[in-house]
């Protein structure tokens, strides 16, 4: 099951950036598909770090994590590098565990 | 000569950056409950960041494999446009056709329009591509092994590291007021459904809710 799905959207992805090089332009020129596409990913990023943070399953939840998530933004703020925003987020979890907050 | 020496500097550093990027991938994955084979198949074929966390946070976060999977294709669509952008650029053919859309991503695209020579900008593609695809398997690999050592994630905080690594992702397509609101919207749309519907169904209404948006906007 996991296999299947891994496969299927590992192909579907390289299957978007072929069908850029392979179909025809106008295919794909629509101003309003383009910007459309632009969206998607703001939305689905939003929604992720949403659930992430805030949910166990489905149920909703506060706890460690929302610091993190904070933390993140600070280290975001302060234009901090990719990994050393996830490590900030990532220690901060794991430290506030440790002192069983 | 020396305009190609800069290029490949700029392309080692961009590769050295993401390896980094996807280590964490490779730990996150790992976490997820994915096995280090599946792991490599992802970064080897699917090949493109976002995607990658995407699916990886949806299953670690108990949303299932296939909203995981159709989550990451609709953030992988990006990845047509720029291969469009690319083509007449790239003027690829025959067997390097293939192997140049596997390399259709966000910084092999900036590197190659940044150029006003189409020679240079074909080679600042190839170089970013190949560098990066090397050392993004190789950060994949050493961050999957490393966490399989490892018998609870949360000791570590990896939970919370996956929507820090989104949070980094999204951060730069914020500069508008319009994208900030879309992202709160969609946040609370997320959370609000979460309770009342089957796990990774509120991700695919947000995408439904925003195509739509996008579609009907003038």
């Amino acid at each position: 099951m996991t296999w299947t799905a891994v496969i299927v959207a590992s192909v579907a992805c390289y299957g978007l950036k072929l069908a850029g090089l392979a179909l025809p332009g106008r295919w794909l020129e629509n101003a309003r598909a383009q910007r459309t596409v632009q969206l998607i990913p703001i939305a689905l990023l939003a929604a992720l770090i949403a659930s992430g943070t805030f949910a166990t399953g489905r149920h909703l939840v506060l706890d460690v994590r929302v610091v993190a998530l904070g933390v993140a933004v600070v280290a975001v703020l302060l234009r901090a590098p990719f990994l050393v925003v996830v490590a900030a987020a990532a220690a901060t979890a794991a430290l506030l565990r440790l002192v069983h907050l | 000569m020396t305009a190609n020496r800069a290029i490949v500097r700029d392309a080692l550093g961009i590769a050295v950056a993401s390896g980094a990027y996807a280590i964490a991938f490779g730990a996150i994955s790992t976490a997820a409950g994915l096995s280090l084979p599946q792991t490599m198949v992802m970064s080897a074929v699917m090949f493109t960041g976002a995607s990658q966390f995407a699916m990886v946070g949806v299953i670690g976060a108990g949303g299932g494999v296939w909203p995981g999977a159709l989550t990451a294709v609709l953030l992988g669509t990006r990845n047509a446009f720029y291969s469009l952008r690319l083509a007449s650029l790239l003027q690829a053919r025959g067997w390097s056709r293939p192997l140049a859309a596997q390399f259709v991503l966000d910084e092999t695209t900036a590197m190659a329009i940044a150029r006003d020579d189409p020679r240079l900008g074909r080679f600042a593609f190839w170089a970013t591509g190949a560098a990066l695809f090397t050392c993004w398997n190789a950060g994949t690999f050493i961050g999957a092994l490393a966490t399989q050592a490892i018998s609870d994630p949360r000791v570590l905080g990896l939970d919370a590291a996956i929507p820090a690594a989104f949070l980094a992702l999204l951060a730069p397509r914020l500069r508008a007021r319009e994208p900030l609101a879309i992202a709160v919207c969609a946040a609370i749309v997320a959370l609000a459904l979460l309770p009342f519907v089957p796990a990774g169904v509120p991700l695919l209404v947000v995408a439904a809710l925003v195509g739509l948006f996008g579609m009907l906007r003038r």
